[in-house]
């Protein structure tokens, strides 16, 4: 009555392309402890590594899929950013009494830089609910969702930094020695975008009014933080001055900005961004050990 | 060899009733120090207590049960996705799980385009993809459709691309829920055909489902789950004289013995 029967002759023809077959048996337990939750998390993230490919081309898809059928594509990004940094630039440069040829490359750099943070709070806050579907028809590392959030948004400040160079151009601004500094500031903020992506997605996924909140909070960071306006407009305000350096979007946008606009390197903003990054990673490791292994039940 | 085993799996899932999900609740319960009472008074739904069976290379296996037994949450994890409260699942394999039509897929990209993110998930290589597209076309019948939004497909579509892209990856673990019956005659017999070939490999097949008729000549062995339990674990003809009702047994038998 069976007429399914196992057939051992036949086996290897359809075991030729199995990609899989010399990976060690999967164990799947609850973790026992810290040091248990540390391995599995650890291994969540080797994963994602390993599906590097992977990452990318989800990443890449996000950005066709929003832009399919457009007719200049995903260069409707530099374009958009392209006429806020031209339209605020002479505004504000008038505004706040700034020669413009100073005043519009800060303002270019500040505007994609923290569009980057901004898009990146945001959609990692919900970078797990909205992968639902994957998570729950597959086991894959969770890491890799916010993996992909935060590959998403350096394809799209790829696309922005066309406006930077423009401007740069433009104003013959050049960024000093300094510039070198740029190398393991981009790694610290890739590193940073993606323990706040999966920090924020984790308690995005369990507490399901986490992303307006941030919506709100990143709303307020914006006009605190000086990305509009220059920190020496506040050189005479001893009180205003000291908010701003403990700013933590400050001292990242600083490491980045300040060597790019010709400025000698920034200790102190650098110990303030590395203190900030020490503090957030130390939290997202906490989370994700202890979240992991609920993260399919949550979303 | 491939090798799946479940020692006392129990999955619970906690209820976060409406409102006791939000920040705002934890943070007032917090507030007015209720939030270790609300801790204990969790709500959990017990969907798997203790499960444990062994499977090895050339087991197919069918689950039967009622709604809600417990079926569909067994598969999700034997797949790994939920992970046990307590007990262990050991996948010695390459494991792949047809559990919803979508599968994962996202439905405003194209067939194609799916197709390389699954070979791309199972660590294909550029090659690979290109044959996996043409391999998947041949078989779900979908040629020109696999440039267009998978959302634009019919159901009976949706369900052919995923069925052939589960199995054209050669999974030596094969996991199916019922869905797959949605398929129309023809495409039965097709998938009927492709898993034969795959379970001849000597691999493993698990499968849930409502119809003892596919579990009668699918399968070798059926494990009859209840309200999260085990109830009954042997051949199929075992499991079902119990579970059927007798006169639908016998319907049953009647049928599978003609098809021999």
């Amino acid at each position: 009555m069976n007429l399914i029967v196992p057939d051992h002759g036949k086996a290897e023809i359809s075991r030729q392309h199995s990609a899989a077959t010399s990976r060690p048996p999967i164990v799947i337990a609850p973790s026992r402890g810290w040091r248990d939750g540390f391995t599995l998390a650890a291994a969540d993230i080797a994963e994602t590594v390993r599906l590097w490919p992977l990452v990318w081309t989800l990443s890449f898809f996000d950005i066709r899929l929003r832009y399919r059928g457009s007719l200049l594509g995903p260069f409707w990004l530099t374009l958009s950013t392209a006429i806020m940094v031209a339209s605020i630039g002479f505004l504000y440069a008038k505004l706040f009494h700034q020669d413009v040829s100073a005043y519009l490359p800060f303002l270019a750099i500040s505007l994609v830089l923290w569009n980057f943070i901004n898009t990146i709070t945001s959609e990692g806050a919900t970078c797990l609910t909205q992968s639902e579907g994957m998570i729950r028809s597959m086991r894959m590392p969770h890491s890799l969702h916010a993996a992909r959030v935060v590959m998403r948004n350096v394809l799209v400040l790829g696309h922005n930094l066309i406006v930077i160079v423009v401007v740069f151009a433009i104003f013959r601004t050049t960024p000093n020695i300094s510039a070198f500094s740029l190398i393991p500031a981009c790694l610290l903020w890739a590193v940073d975008g993606f323990a706040v992506c999966l920090l924020l997605g984790i308690f995005g996924a369990r507490f399901r009014d986490i992303p307006p909140i941030i919506g709100s909070i990143m709303q307020i960071a914006f006009y605190m933080t000086p990305i509009m306006w220059s920190p020496t407009m506040l050189m005479h305000r001893g009180f205003a001055i000291a908010l701003v350096k403990l700013n933590p979007f400050f001292s990242l946008l600083e490491i980045v900005r300040g060597p790019l606009l010709n400025m000698p390197l920034e200790p102190e903003a650098w110990t303030t961004a590395l203190a900030y990054s020490a503090v957030l990673l130390l939290l997202t490791t906490i989370a994700f050990i202890r979240a992991r292994s609920r993260i399919p039940y949550w979303v | 060899m491939a090798k799946l085993i479940a020692q006392n799996v129990t999955v619970s899932f906690p209820l976060y009733h409406g409102e006791s999900r939000s920040l705002k609740k934890t943070v007032f319960a917090a507030a007015s120090g209720r939030l270790g009472q609300d801790k204990k008074h969790r709500l959990v739904v017990e969907a798997l207590r203790d499960v444990s069976f062994s499977l090895k290379t050339g087991d197919r296996l069918g689950f039967v049960g009622s709604n809600g037994a417990g079926k569909t949450t067994l598969l999700r994890t034997m797949a790994g996705i939920y992970e046990p409260v307590a007990g262990s699942i050991t996948i010695d394999g390459a494991i792949t799980a047809l559990l919803d039509p979508g599968q994962g897929m996202n439905f405003d990209l194209t067939g194609n385009e799916n197709i390389r993110l699954r070979a791309l998930f199972s660590g294909y290589p550029e090659s690979e993809i290109t044959r996996l597209q043409a391999d998947v076309a041949e078989f779900a019948e979908l040629d020109q459709f696999l440039d267009l939004p998978v959302r634009t497909y019919s159901s009976g579509m949706v369900v052919r691309l995923g069925f052939a892209l589960a199995t054209a990856i050669k999974p030596q673990i094969l996991l199916m829920d019922e869905w797959i019956l949605a398929g129309d005659a023809s495409f039965m017999d097709k998938a009927r055909h492709r898993l034969e070939t795959m379970v001849r490999g000597a691999d493993i097949l698990v499968l849930s489902s409502h119809s003892a008729e596919i579990i009668m000549q699918w399968c070798n062995r059926v494990i009859w789950m209840d309200r999260g339990q085990v109830r009954a674990d042997g051949t199929p003809e075992e499991v079902l004289a119990a579970y059927l009702p007798p006169e639908q047994f016998a319907q049953v038998k009647a049928a599978a013995d003609v098809a021999v």
